[in-house]
C-alpha cells in the first residue's frame, strides 16, 4: 500500500521496523499535496521545509536509539485557527492575512515535542463559523468525494486533506460540530473530547465556553492516539481539566462493546434526516447489537432548544472574542476612504468592515444584540438556562445508557452554494452535534457508509459522559471493525483518486 | 474637549444653604504583585515601553488568562480590612468597549459578583469626630495600557498628530473600591472625601498590598458628585470626575463640582451626566466624554476563567493575619508614648510614627525618638523634597543611632547642646554619634575642681545676682549657669553647675 494511504498507526509501525523513514512519509504527503491540493484546496499554507526538517530530526533521533513518541515522525496538518509560531495563521479571515504568531498553541507544542512534522495549515470557515468552508476568505475547500460539493465545516480543510490522502492526521476544533460534521461528510473520523480535555491555549477563540480541539483522522485508533497526545492538563488554560487523559487508546484497541448499553436519542433520528443517512445509521446500530451491545431508547426533550440556545451563547461570546481584531496591534489595517486624518475608532471600523466576512459580521451583530442591556436576561440568560436543561437531559440519559448514538449530520455533503442564501438551513447541519458542545460532553464521528441516494459518505455519532471519552472510542472501534469487514476495507478506499489517468 | 470655557460657580456657602451634596468615590488601586493579574509579566513601574508584555496581556489571538492567586489574596485582605463580606463564589466578567489601549477591547473585571461587598471604613475628621463611609464593593480587574498623545499642545488626544500606546500597564492587577452614595455630608463633603482617601491609603499601605503612590497613578480616585435641593429625596444628575490624583485635589475637586453644579441648578440648567477631567494646575474640571446610564458595556461572565471560590478557612486565616488597623494603632501608640494631640498630629504629618515605634523598640524613649526624628533632620529632608523616613533611609540612618545618642545624654557624656552637635555630625555623614563625639571632642568636663573654680569665679563676678538667689529668687540661677558653661567652653555639666551654685548660695537644689 502506498505510504499516503496508510493510517498513522501503520506509519508508526513502518518507522519502528525501519521499513520507512519519516522523511519518506512526509515527502509522500507533500508530493500528494502538490499533486491534488490545487483542486481540493485543503491547505492555506504548506510548510514543506519545516515539515521535512522535523522529519529528518525524528529520523536522526530514531537512528540514535532515542525513545520516541508512538506518533513521532507521522506528519500532521493543523487547522488554521490554531496558532503556530513562525507559520502564518489566519483563521480563514482576511483580517489576519499575513499574521505570523510569535508563539505556539499548547497542543502545537505537544505535537512538536512529540516530533510530528507539521505539513501546514488547513482551510476553514472564517473564524470557524460555518458548515461548508464556503465562508473562508481564501476560497472553499472541495470534497474529495465530489469536487462540486462542500467538505463540511468549519474544519473542511482538516477533513478533506485526510480524505484526499494529503495527510494521515489533522487537528480540528469543534464549537458546534466543526470536527464531527466534516468527518461525517468526507468519510473520515473526528472526535471532540470532553470540554477542557485539550488545552485551548493558542486556539483563536470563537466561543470560549464551547470550543474544543480534537483529532481528525482516518481510523478510530489514530484518533485515540492523537487525542492522547494533545490531551491533558495545561496550566495556561484555566478551563483545562486537571485530570489524566482518559484511557482512549486502550479502549480503541480493545474495541469491546459487549454488555454496553447504547442509547438511541429519539430527538436526533428520523424526521429531518436524509433517508440514506438514517438507513446507514440503523445498520450500524445493528452491527453494535451483533457485537454484543444492548440498545435502549432515550429521550432528551430539551435538545429541541439546543440550536436556538447555541445561536445566542455562541454569537455573544463571538462578539466579545472578536473585538480584539481592531488593526491596532497586528493583522489587517484599512484606512477609511475620504477621511484625511482618521481617528483610531474610524480605522477600527474601516478595518473590521473590510476584514470580516458576512457570516462573521452576522454573528457579531447577533451577539452584541443578545448581550445588550435589557435583552441580556431574555437572550443570553435564557440560553444559559437551556444549557443547564440540556446537561440535565444528558445526565438522565447516561443513567440508562453508557453512550448515546445518532447520525452525525442530517445529510450528506451538499453542493456549493446550496445553503449560502439560507443561513438557517446551514445552521441545521449541526442539529445533532451542538448538544454535546452545550453540555461539554465528548463526541466522535466515524463513517457509517455511503447513502444510497447519492453515494456520498454518512456519519455515525457517539456521545459519552464528560471525562468518559474512552467509551466512544470503544464503541467506535468495534463498529469500525465490523463495517470494514462488511465493506471489505475502509470506506475511503472508494474515494475518487483525484489524479487524472494518463 | 475644551479647556477654555470657564464654568459659572456658586459660592460654597450658598451651595450648602440650598443643596445637599451626594457623593460617591471610586478608588482604583494597583496591587504590588510581582506579576500581572492574568499572566506572568513583570509589573515594574517605569520600564521601557512594551517590554513587559506577552501574548496574554497583549491580547494576541489564542491567548488565555490565568488568575494571579496573590491578586485574589490581596483583594480578600483589602475586603476584610474594609469590613466587607467576602464572596463564597464569584466570577470575573468582561466589560466590553473599544479603546486602543485595551488589548482585547474588553476589560476583564467583575460585575454583579464582586469578591468583597458591604463594608465600611471609619474616617477621622479634623474636629475629632468620626464619619463612617459605607463600602459598596471591592472588586478585582485589570488595568489598561497607557496612551501617549504626541504633537498636541496639552498631551491630550485633541490636536495630537499621533498616539503611542504602552502596554506594560495592561493587565496589572487593580482593585476598585466603590463607596455607597454618601448622603448628608453637607459642608463636610470635601473634607470627608479627602479624609476617606487618606485613610484608605494608610490602610492599604499598612496591608502592604500596594505602594499607593497617587502621583504615579498606583492609586487613583474618581469623584461622583451630584446635588439635590434641600428636602428633596431623589438624587440629582451626577458628574464623574476622573483620575483625581492627590489628597488635596480630591478635596478641591469635590468643592469645585459642588459649586459648578450649584450654579447650573440655580440657573435652571441641567447637569450633564458626563465624565469630567480634573486639572491640577487650574483647580477646575472640564467636560470629557458624555456618559449615560444607557452606555452599555455588555457585561457577561468571563468564559475563559473559572469561578473564584475562596474557602472559609482561607478567608479566616487571612482575617486573623490582618495587621492592626492604622487608626487603632495610632491611638494605642499615642497613649503608650504620652504624646499630646498636637505632638501626635505633627508626628503623623511628618510620617514619623514607624520610625518612632522602631526607635522605641530598639530601646529609645518616645520623647527622645520624637525629638531627634523631628527638628534638624526634618529641615534637611524637606530641603531635599523628601520626607524624613526616605531621607533617613538614604543616609543609611537607623533607629539605633537615636538610641545611641540618647544613651550618651543620659549617661552624662553629652549635654543637650553637645548632643545636637553630634547629631549634626551624624547627618553630615561623619559616622555614628559616638564617632562624631570622639572626633569633635564632645565630652562633658567631669573635673569637679575646674567646675568649683568656675562657679566661685562667676559668683564673685556677679554679686547682685548672687544676692537675689540668696534671697530665694532661685530662677535667677540660669544667668549664672550660662556664664559657668561659657567659662568651661561649653563642656561643663549644666546640671552639676546648677546644683553647685545653689549649694554655694545656701539654697536647696
Amino acid at each position: 500500500m502506498p505510504l499516503i494511504r496508510s493510517s498513522a498507526a501503520e506509519l508508526a509501525n513502518l518507522m519502528a521496523t525501519g521499513e520507512a523513514s519519516s522523511v519518506e512519509i512526509t515527502r509522500a504527503s507533500l508530493d500528494r499535496i502538490a499533486e491534488v491540493d490545487g483542486e481540493v484546496h485543503a491547505f492555506l499554507h504548506v510548510d514543506a521545509e519545516g515539515a521535512l526538517a522535523q522529519a529528518a530530526e525524528v529520523d536522526r533521533r530514531r537512528a540514535a536509539g532515542e525513545e520516541l513518541h508512538a506518533l513521532a515522525g507521522v506528519p500532521i496538518a493543523v487547522k488554521d485557527v490554531v496558532v503556530t509560531r513562525g507559520l502564518p495563521t489566519t483563521a480563514g479571515s482576511r483580517i489576519l492575512e499575513g499574521w505570523v504568531p510569535p508563539y505556539d498553541a499548547t497542543l502545537v507544542t505537544r505535537l512538536r515535542e512529540a516530533g510530528l512534522p507539521i505539513l501546514g495549515k488547513t482551510n476553514m470557515d472564517e473564524f470557524a463559523m460555518g458548515s461548508s468552508t464556503e465562508h473562508s476568505a481564501y476560497g472553499p475547500t472541495r470534497n474529495p468525494w465530489d469536487l462540486g460539493r462542500i467538505p463540511g465545516g468549519s474544519g473542511g480543510g482538516s477533513a478533506a486533506c485526510l480524505a484526499a490522502y494529503e495527510a494521515p492526521l489533522a487537528i480540528g476544533t469543534d464549537t458546534g460540530g466543526s470536527i464531527r460534521q466534516p468527518a461525517s461528510v468526507t468519510g473520515t473520523v473526528g472526535a471532540k473530547p470532553t470540554y477542557g480535555g485539550v488545552s485551548r491555549y493558542g486556539l483563536i477563540a470563537m466561543a470560549s465556553s464551547l470550543d474544543q480541539a480534537g483529532p481528525c483522522t482516518r481510523t478510530v485508533l489514530d484518533a485515540a492516539l492523537l487525542h492522547s497526545l494533545i490531551g491533558g492538563h495545561d496550566r495556561m488554560d484555566s478551563t483545562s481539566l486537571d485530570a489524566p487523559v482518559p484511557p482512549v487508546v486502550e479502549a480503541a484497541n480493545r474495541a469491546d462493546v459487549s454488555g454496553m448499553r447504547i442509547g438511541i436519542v429519539k430527538e436526533l433520528t428520523g424526521e429531518g434526516f436524509q433517508p440514506g443517512v438514517q438507513k446507514r445509521f440503523e445498520e450500524a446500530v445493528q452491527h453494535l447489537v451483533d457485537a454484543g451491545a444492548e440498545i435502549v431508547q432515550v429521550s432528551c426533550p430539551s435538545f429541541r432548544y439546543a440550536l436556538a440556545a447555541y445561536y445566542l451563547v455562541m454569537p455573544s461570546e463571538v462578539s466579545s472574542n472578536l473585538a480584539k481584531f481592531d488593526a491596532m496591534r497586528y493583522g489587517l489595517r484599512v484606512l477609511p476612504e475620504g477621511i484625511d486624518d482618521p481617528s483610531a475608532e474610524q480605522v477600527m471600523a474601516a478595518t473590521r468592515d473590510a476584514g470580516f466576512g458576512d457570516e462573521v459580521k452576522r454573528r457579531i451583530i447577533l451577539g452584541t444584540y443578545a448581550l445588550s442591556s435589557g435583552y441580556y436576561d431574555a437572550y443570553y440568560g435564557s440560553a444559559q438556562k437551556v444549557r443547564t436543561l440540556i446537561a440535565d437531559d444528558f445526565a438522565r440519559a447516561f443513567e440508562v445508557a453508557d453512550v448515546l448514538v445518532s447520525p452525525t449530520s442530517p445529510t450528506t455533503a451538499f453542493p456549493f452554494g446550496d445553503k449560502m442564501s439560507d443561513p438557517l438551513s446551514m445552521y441545521m447541519q449541526d442539529i445533532a452535534t451542538i448538544p454535546a458542545n452545550l453540555a461539554g460532553v465528548p463526541g466522535l464521528s466515524l463513517p457509517s457508509g455511503l447513502a444510497d441516494e447519492d453515494g456520498l459518505p454518512a456519519g455515525f455519532q457517539i456521545l459519552a459522559p464528560a471525562m468518559k471519552d474512552e467509551r466512544m472510542y470503544a464503541v467506535g472501534s468495534a463498529l469500525e471493525k465490523r463495517l470494514h469487514a462488511a465493506w471489505g476495507g475502509p470506506l475511503l478506499a472508494r474515494v475518487p483518486s483525484l489524479v487524472k489517468e494518463a | 474637549m475644551s479647556t477654555s470655557t470657564t464654568d459659572a460657580l456658586m459660592g460654597y456657602d450658598e451651595v450648602i444653604e440650598r443643596f445637599d451634596p451626594v457623593m460617591g468615590l471610586e478608588v482604583h488601586v494597583e496591587l504590588g504583585t510581582a506579576t500581572k493579574m492574568f499572566c506572568g509579566c513583570a509589573t515594574t513601574f517605569g520600564a521601557e515601553p512594551n517590554t513587559q508584555v506577552c501574548p496574554v496581556c497583549l491580547g494576541l489571538p489564542g491567548a488565555l488568562p490565568v488568575v494571579n492567586a496573590v491578586g485574589v489574596e490581596s483583594a480578600i485582605r483589602i475586603g476584610l480590612a474594609l469590613n466587607c463580606q467576602i464572596a463564597e463564589w464569584c466570577r470575573f466578567a468582561r466589560k466590553n468597549y473599544f479603546y486602543p489601549d485595551m488589548p482585547k477591547n474588553f476589560q476583564t473585571s467583575q460585575y454583579d459578583e464582586p469578591i468583597a461587598f458591604n463594608g465600611f471604613l471609619d474616617v477621622e475628621l479634623s474636629d475629632g469626630s468620626t464619619y463612617r463611609v459605607e463600602i459598596e464593593r471591592a472588586h478585582m480587574e485589570e488595568d489598561t495600557g497607557k496612551s501617549l498623545h504626541v504633537g498636541g499642545a496639552t498631551g491630550r488626544i485633541h490636536g495630537a498628530t499621533h498616539s503611542l500606546v504602552d502596554y506594560n500597564r495592561a493587565g496589572i492587577p487593580l482593585i476598585e473600591i466603590v463607596t455607597k452614595p454618601m448622603v448628608g455630608a453637607g459642608e463636610r463633603a470635601p473634607e470627608i472625601a479627602r479624609a476617606y482617601v487618606a485613610t484608605l491609603r494608610d490602610l492599604l499601605k499598612g496591608l502592604g498590598v500596594s505602594d499607593v503612590k497617587m502621583e504615579q497613578g498606583s492609586m487613583r480616585c474618581d469623584v461622583n458628585l451630584s446635588l439635590m435641593a434641600k428636602g428633596a429625596e431623589a438624587f440629582g444628575t451626577r458628574s464623574e470626575t476622573k483620575n483625581v490624583n492627590s489628597l488635596r485635589s480630591v478635596e478641591r475637586a469635590v468643592r469645585y463640582e459642588m459649586c459648578r453644579h450649584g450654579a447650573l441648578l440655580a440657573a435652571g440648567e441641567k447637569v450633564v451626566q458626563e465624565t469630567r477631567h480634573w486639572h491640577e494646575d487650574t483647580g477646575m474640571t472640564t467636560a470629557g466624554r458624555e456618559k449615560s446610564d444607557a452606555e452599555d458595556y455588555r457585561y457577561f461572565p468571563e468564559p475563559d476563567l473559572v469561578p473564584v471560590a475562596p474557602s472559609r478557612e482561607w478567608v479566616e486565616e487571612l482575617r486573623a493575619a490582618l495587621p492592626e488597623p492604622p487608626a487603632q494603632r495610632r491611638k494605642r501608640l499615642q497613649t503608650a508614648y504620652g504624646f499630646s494631640d498636637l505632638e501626635m498630629r505633627d508626628v503623623l504629618n511628618a510620617g514619623l510614627l514607624d520610625l518612632i515605634e522602631e526607635t522605641v523598640a530598639a530601646g529609645g524613649s518616645p520623647a527622645a525618638a520624637r525629638k531627634w526624628w523631628s527638628g534638624e533632620i526634618a529641615r534637611r529632608a524637606s530641603a531635599q523634597g523628601q520626607d524624613v523616613p526616605t531621607y533617613a533611609a538614604g543616609l543609611g540612618l537607623s533607629p539605633a543611632a537615636v538610641v545611641e545618642l540618647e544613651g550618651m545624654v543620659t549617661s552624662g557624656r553629652l549635654n543637650d547642646a553637645m548632643a545636637r552637635q553630634a547629631w549634626e555630625g551624624v547627618l553630615d555623614g561623619e559616622g555614628t554619634p559616638t564617632q562624631v563625639a570622639d572626633a569633635r571632642g564632645l565630652q562633658l568636663n567631669q573635673d569637679t575642681g575646674a567646675l568649683e573654680a568656675a562657679v566661685d569665679e562667676v559668683i564673685a563676678a556677679n554679686p547682685d545676682v548672687a544676692d537675689k538667689i540668696r534671697d530665694g529668687k532661685v530662677q535667677a540661677v540660669g544667668a549664672l549657669i550660662g556664664q559657668v558653661m561659657k567659662a568651661m567652653k561649653g563642656q561643663g555639666d549644666a546640671a552639676a553647675a546648677r546644683a553647685l551654685i545653689l549649694e554655694r548660695l545656701g539654697q536647696p537644689s
